[in-house]
């Protein structure tokens, strides 16, 4: 019996020049759609944003004059600001606004928004980071532990601090937390990003405290930063761990009963690798999505924390523009966001033709 | 004949809510460098037969035997570890559908790579030599190029013979093949069949093919094992089929359809010829 040539998938153009042109173009082309996306994308937030702040039942020109100003102040204001023109031209002059930097000025801070989002953007970026780190380092290891001792007494012992991350309140939490390690074992500093005569002390670079001393070389400052950070951080890394960790096992238990799975160990490969090589490598695709989500999620700021520890991030500012009716604040902080979870979106479609060859 | 496996009295059993169930209950075989095949409808123990005898059945199944000799090793008795060092490089299993026992995000290169590597030091190069060759012996053309795909970029007949080239790069001396045809189109199954076939015997090595398909098993094998209901109903040579006595056998035989024949109604399996109620 004669075996036909087999052949696989064939590949395009036997002319190598000619193939090596096609990925080219093809390569051009596919990042021209992929910034046409992100640029639609971003247009369709712009206007969500607009017209939600438009028609929410809040007036920005009281905001500005407050409601004892006389009739003819009003209506300079409301000029001023532009609200006599149509919506579709205040929606383009917006876009245009935007588009060059200039998110207006914040009512309530009298500072233009895009110099109050510069401040607290980075607060809350450094404390999602440090969040997301501590979920990931720890939450991934123990779903993968939990899934392949299913039912044991550790698998068990992860659902129950699984759980706990689910059902606990944040601010009591972060009150608890505060009482322990600060109060009562002084392990580590109190609210704030820093101890009030370090403030200052390092010029503003990037926002990030952190690096900031690092930059400048002041070790005191950033270890004092560090000891700020570290309990809302781990906090906030609690809440995400027991969602990746949930996500993780059930992705496990899914993968652990995959006939490849079977495979590998029919070839007699040791149990650590059948769980890392086999199990583990395919289910790095959803995990990204899992874990862009809930980073995304913590750098909308979580509001609790960082009111409990007097953390200027993200989420305080946007809370208190929203009590203030600062609707320049408030687009300004919503964009922000918007453009948060667009970056991380796109950032796990590229990580997934990176780590999936189906998806190449 | 001198006895590659020799299985005694071999019974597994699972609990369910209404009390343990066995799914194979103590049959007794041996195997010798033979092609020994093992036929049965869904649900008779043929799979975990086929999957007990590498230890494979998780728990809460549990598996039991008078005795499970291979080449004088008691493979119940022996450690985890020291059934790792059976499990692909003695014992070796092809299974049924290359779409879902192959690893989707490992190249085909790097997983008979693999196979060979967690039992043999070797060094990368040699490796990669070694798969290449292998890929060759399966009768792939371009190993190189096929080296570096991944499984959904070859079609299911190259799976199959890849997945066969995996499990006998160690050179085992068992191979257990689980239905490695029943995924494969009609066309391409004769050819994957005499790869095997071409290798299993070249090497002398022990063949369990277990199957549904009475006829591709008794053209292909060279003794027989009918289970039925996690029992061997049938035991005898491939060419001695049409001989059988037991009324299972009988009745799957009568019912098979025959190219050219004019029959009014095609015989259905009559149960109650053997069961006791």
């Amino acid at each position: 019996m004669t075996a036909e040539p087999v052949s696989a998938t064939t590949t395009a153009g036997r002319d190598p020049r000619i193939a090596a042109m096609g990925r080219a173009g093809r390569g051009i082309a596919a990042l021209g759609g992929f910034a046409a996306t992100i640029a639609f994308t971003f247009l369709g937030l712009l206007a969500i944003t607009f017209f939600i702040g438009r028609v929410i039942p809040i007036d920005p020109v009281l905001a500005v004059v407050g409601d004892r100003a006389p009739q003819e102040v009003y209506e300079r204001v409301r000029v001023e600001m532009g609200l006599d023109r149509p919506l579709i031209i205040q929606f383009v002059s917006y876009v245009g606004d935007v588009l060059t930097g200039d998110f207006g000025q914040s009512v309530t801070t009298g500072r233009p928004v895009i110099e109050d989002l510069a401040r607290v953007f980075p607060a809350t970026l450094e404390m999602a980071t440090l969040g997301i780190i501590i979920g990931v380092a720890l939450g991934v290891p123990m779903g993968v532990i939990a899934a392949s001792r299913q039912s044991s007494l550790t698998d068990q012992a992860i659902r129950v601090i699984g759980l706990l991350g689910y059902s606990v309140p944040a601010f009591w939490l972060g009150l608890i937390g505060l009482l322990l390690f600060y109060a009562r074992l002084q392990w580590v500093a109190g609210p704030g990003r820093i101890d009030i005569f370090y403030d200052g002390l390092v010029p503003t670079v990037t926002g990030l405290m952190l690096v900031d001393s690092l930059i400048a070389g002041d070790l005191d400052v950033f270890w004092n930063a560090v000891s700020h950070l570290v309990l809302p951080a781990a906090i906030l890394g609690f809440f995400s761990l027991a969602y990746i960790a949930r996500m993780t096992r059930s992705f496990m238990l899914d993968q652990l009963s995959q006939e490849y799975v079977t495979t590998a160990r029919v070839k007699g490969v040791p149990e650590r690798q059948v769980i890392w090589r086999h199990a583990f490598r395919p289910i790095r695709v959803p995990l990204i999505t899992v874990i862009g989500l809930s980073y995304a999620g913590l750098l909308e700021g979580s509001v609790m924390i960082e009111t409990v520890f007097s953390w200027p991030g993200i989420g305080n500012y946007l809370t208190s523009a929203l009590l203030n009716a600062d609707m320049n604040a408030v687009l300004g902080a919503t964009l922000v966001i918007g453009a948060v979870f667009i970056a991380i979106n796109k950032l796990s479609d590229v990580l997934y033709r990176v780590l999936d060859p189906r998806a190449r | 004949m001198s006895d590659l496996l020799d299985v005694k009295k071999l019974r597994v059993t699972f609990p369910t809510a209404s009390g343990p169930v066995d799914v194979v209950k103590d049959i007794s075989f041996s195997l010798g460098r033979e092609r020994l095949g093992i036929v049965g409808e869904s649900g008779s123990g043929k799979t975990m037969t086929g999957r007990s005898i590498l230890r494979l059945i998780r728990p809460p199944g549990k598996v039991t035997a008078e005795r499970m000799d291979f080449e004088g090793t008691e493979l119940l008795a022996i450690s985890e570890p020291a059934m790792r060092k059976v499990r692909g490089a003695r014992i070796s299993m092809v299974m049924q559908d290359p779409k879902f026992s192959l690893n989707p995000v490992m190249t085909v290169g790097e997983q008979i790579g693999e196979a060979l590597a967690v039992h043999e030091k070797l060094p990368r190069r040699r490796v990669k030599q070694r798969v290449l060759e292998m890929l060759e012996a399966v009768q792939i053309r371009e190993p190189e190029r096929v080296f570096g795909l991944y499984p959904h970029e070859v079609s299911g007949g190259m799976g199959q013979r890849v997945m066969i080239a995996m499990m006998l790069i160690p050179e085992p001396s068992i191979l257990i093949a689980d239905e490695p045809t029943s995924a494969l189109d009609v066309s391409v199954q004769g050819e994957v069949l005499s790869i095997m076939n071409d290798l299993v015997t070249r090497k002398g090595m022990g063949l369990i093919f277990i199957s549904h398909d009475l006829h591709l098993v008794s053209a292909f094998c060279d003794r027989i094992l009918v289970m039925y209901r996690g029992e061997i109903v049938e035991e005898c040579r491939a060419d001695a089929l049409h001989a059988a006595t037991h009324p299972y056998t009988r009745g799957l035989l009568a019912s098979v359809p025959r190219l050219g024949e004019t029959r009014a109604e095609l015989p259905v399996l009559d149960r109650s010829a053997w069961e006791t109620a």
